[in-house]
């Protein structure tokens, strides 16, 4: 059974979800951040599904298991979508968005291929390990992108506060999310790292609605400033 | 063995990530002076603020009326002050150049406390002004 407090975190994501969206709207920037907007519609949709499946089916059921995992990892994809928009706006005056579009699209079709060769030799025992396995996968493949966008912002000191703070939001929510399931697959037991990735749920819509409210377009700051140096 | 690589580069991902996204929210508040008024209020006499006095400030930051907009920040700033503490008192006598960092950080959350608490008691000073208005 869900408690008050899985209700609290799940309403609290879903209304930060749409807030983000409408939020862009208001404030015209829909369009220029679209990726993120469809990614922030889609995990709004799929959180109004699960509260579905679980009434309908139930928490235990297969059903739910199977649309959890698998609708997260489809929401993984659209997150690529997202990730490849703040590359191109990182390197938009260098003028490689068709680069940036081709390595994307190989690195799509690579992990969507390694994917179906993992489903396709597990497909007799797809157990909740080999989904923990997969989920922890391709969430480090987000973390991985992350981390190179985040060096690219650095190297090329992109000064924009919002793309910056839109990026370092991700890389916290993905970084423990991936980090999360790798423990879970180390340690089974620890029932409570089950909590991070619904935390990290709300995280996510939480900071980059505060940054679209609070973080002007045109707000700049020194990306130096944010590493963090031991003298 | 390949979860354990994933979970150790994932964390020290989570932390540079973490660390950078709290500096960034601090960063906004530096470029901000403190007023006479706030320093006069939170006893505050040199250019820098104490990283002991972050709870203090915050404490006085809870007495004013709320702005309803510095909330998620406060909080967010709230917990890598927390995060900077253990780091700071673990890393005490063993790397004292990562204990350094840690006091230099705290110091920067308690300037941003400082300046929260400075917008604070404007908004207070406006709603007061506001009221004295209309009664009049």
């Amino acid at each position: 059974m869900l408690g008050p407090l899985d209700y609290a975190i799940w309403s609290v994501g879903f209304l930060m979800e749409i807030y983000v969206v409408v939020c862009s709207l208001f404030r015209r920037d829909f369009f220029r951040y679209i990726p993120l907007n469809i990614y922030m519609l889609a995990v709004a949709l799929v959180t109004w599904g699960q509260y579905h499946f679980i009434h309908v089916y139930g928490l235990k059921s297969q059903n739910y298991f199977y649309y959890y995992y698998y609708s997260d990892t489809l929401l993984c994809i659209l997150m690529y979508l997202v990730i490849i928009h703040f590359y191109e706006q990182v390197f938009r005056e260098m003028k490689v968005s068709r680069y940036i579009r081709g390595a994307a699209a190989l690195l799509l079709a690579a992990t969507a291929f390694f994917s179906y060769m993992v489903v396709h030799q597990n497909k007799d025992h797809l157990t909740t390990r080999f989904v923990v396995e997969l989920e922890q996968n391709t969430n480090f493949v987000v973390v991985v992108l992350t981390y190179l966008l985040w060096g690219a912002i650095l190297k090329l000191r992109e000064t924009r506060t919002r793309l910056i703070q839109l990026v370092l939001a991700l890389g916290v929510a993905f970084s423990a999310t991936a980090g999360s399931y790798a423990l879970r697959n180390l340690f089974p037991e620890a029932y409570m790292l089950r909590w991070v990735p619904p935390l990290m749920g709300v995280w996510l819509p939480l900071a980059w609605a505060y940054t679209f409210t609070k973080v002007p377009e045109d707000s700049r700051l020194a990306p130096a400033r944010l590493m963090a140096r031991a003298r | 063995m390949m979860a354990a690589i994933i979970c150790v580069i994932s964390i020290v991902a989570f932390l540079q990530f973490f660390v950078s996204y709290c500096r960034s929210i601090l960063a906004t508040s530096r470029k901000v002076q403190l007023s006479d008024r706030v320093r006069e209020v939170a006893g505050i006499a040199s250019e820098n603020v104490a990283a002991e006095d972050f709870q203090r400030l915050l404490q006085l930051v809870r007495l004013c009326p709320e702005r309803g907009d510095d909330q998620t920040e406060i909080r967010a700033v709230g917990t890598y002050y927390g995060f900077l503490h253990v780091i700071g008192r673990a890393c005490s006598s063993i790397i004292p150049r990562i204990a350094a960092w840690s006091e230099r950080e705290r110091q920067n959350c308690s300037y941003f406390a400082a300046v929260a608490l400075d917008r604070r008691i404007s908004y207070s000073r406006d709603l007061l002004t506001q009221q004295a208005g209309d009664r009049f």
